[in-house]
């Protein structure tokens, strides 16, 4: 039992004052990825299917390497912003960190491992 | 935190029914929720049955007939029976509003009454909102000044006082917050529909001299940006406010003094 007043109990800790720019970068990521995604997966339908060497071959070229490499970086961070927040949603305490701290290193890990995929590929 | 179930303690049981009215031709059944913290039991759901040809239009009728003809103990707030004190606020047929505005013919077939959802419940339809009253006084809802005291009033253009319609109108009932799943996970820290829009109505207000602060307040993941835009606050205000809207505005203020 804690004597806490009901506006104690409101008041918190205060204010964290920080969210905007976690925001903003979901709000213009968000934008971003809706024009690259459609790209990024018309050009990768387009490949399924085709010849190994056509695919290298198509993956080597700037436009679809570049595209690829942006879907990859910007679509696994909106990925992990946004999974913040849903942990941060519905997990609380112990649960929440560990939860956090295993997306951003899977999502960090994501995006090496693609990154370095994709010179091996383009490269 | 989310819940998927209810505790024990609060697992909803078949509750009494009360006899139908004698003699009656146009007879409405009603399901209300019921829990009194004396008996120790589980809340329940009695059920109730109304000569419709001798009540009022509005649900709040209805639960004054049967408080004053069937069941005393019904408990219930209720005041202005208006719309203007926001007492009445329960969940009606699934949608969270205030029972003297709700008209009965606006629900199909049985009526199913509720206290407002994920607030601990004091007795009956009568919700705690202690939390929620609170966080409303954490906004500061009043007038902030630095400016001496004029000798008159402080003066408000007429385009200035139209920015405060849709949200002065607010009359605090809770439907809003609590039909918010993000208030239902994190009530303890985020704000909230009603708390929000209180701190809009004063951050837009031209006279107000607190600008600044009242945005660094809200600055915060969980106060503010814990709100992702469901807009169940919009769609259940009986007052047909927008609070989604004005959180939103929130949002713009703050990312504008940012970029």
């Amino acid at each position: 039992m804690r004597f806490l007043t009901d506006r104690k109990r409101a008041e918190g800790r205060g204010s964290a004052h920080a969210g905007t720019e976690h925001h903003w970068y979901m709000q213009v990521s968000a934008v971003g990825l809706a024009f690259i995604v459609p790209a990024f997966i018309y050009m990768f339908g387009s490949l399924l299917g085709a010849p190994h060497e056509q695919v290298i071959a198509s993956l080597s070229r700037p436009f679809p390497a570049i595209l690829s490499a942006l879907v990859l970086v910007f679509g696994l961070a909106h990925f992990r912003k946004g999974a913040q927040m849903m942990i941060e949603d519905y997990t609380r305490k112990s649960t929440k960190k560990v939860l956090i701290i295993l997306v951003i290193t899977m999502t960090y890990g994501l995006t090496a491992a693609g990154l370095f995929a994709l010179a091996k590929i383009a490269l | 935190m989310v819940e998927f179930a209810l505790p024990k303690n609060s697992r909803i049981t078949t509750g009494k029914t009360w006899p139908k009215p004698e003699g009656a031709t146009n007879v409405r059944k009603f399901q209300i929720y019921r829990w009194n913290p004396d008996d120790g039991k589980n809340p329940s759901v009695d059920t109730y049955f109304l000569d419709m040809d001798k009540c009022g239009p509005m649900i709040l009728d209805a639960l004054i007939k049967i408080k004053n003809e069937i069941d005393p103990t019904l408990t219930f707030r209720r005041s202005c029976r208006e719309g203007i004190c926001g007492s009445c606020a329960m969940n009606i047929d699934g949608i969270n509003t205030l029972a003297c505005i709700y008209g009965l013919d606006e629900v199909k077939g049985d009526v199913k009454i509720y206290p407002l959802p994920h607030m601990p419940v004091v007795k009956d339809l009568i919700p705690d909102l202690t939390h929620f009253y609170a966080q409303h006084a954490s906004i500061m809802p009043w007038l902030e000044t630095k400016t001496n005291r004029p000798a008159k009033e402080w003066k408000q253009s007429i385009e200035d006082r139209k920015k405060l319609d849709g949200l002065y109108e607010c009359v605090m009932c809770a439907s809003c917050s609590t039909s918010c799943p993000s208030y239902w996970w994190n009530g303890d820290k985020y704000l909230g529909p009603a708390a929000l829009l209180h701190a809009y109505r004063w951050i837009i207000d031209s006279r107000d001299e607190a600008t600044g602060e009242r945005l660094d307040d809200l600055e915060d993941p969980f106060k503010l940006y814990r709100c992702h835009t469901i807009m169940n606050c919009a769609k259940t205000c009986p007052k047909g406010l927008n609070p989604a809207k004005a959180i939103s505005e929130i949002k713009k203020m703050l990312v504008e003094r940012h970029v």
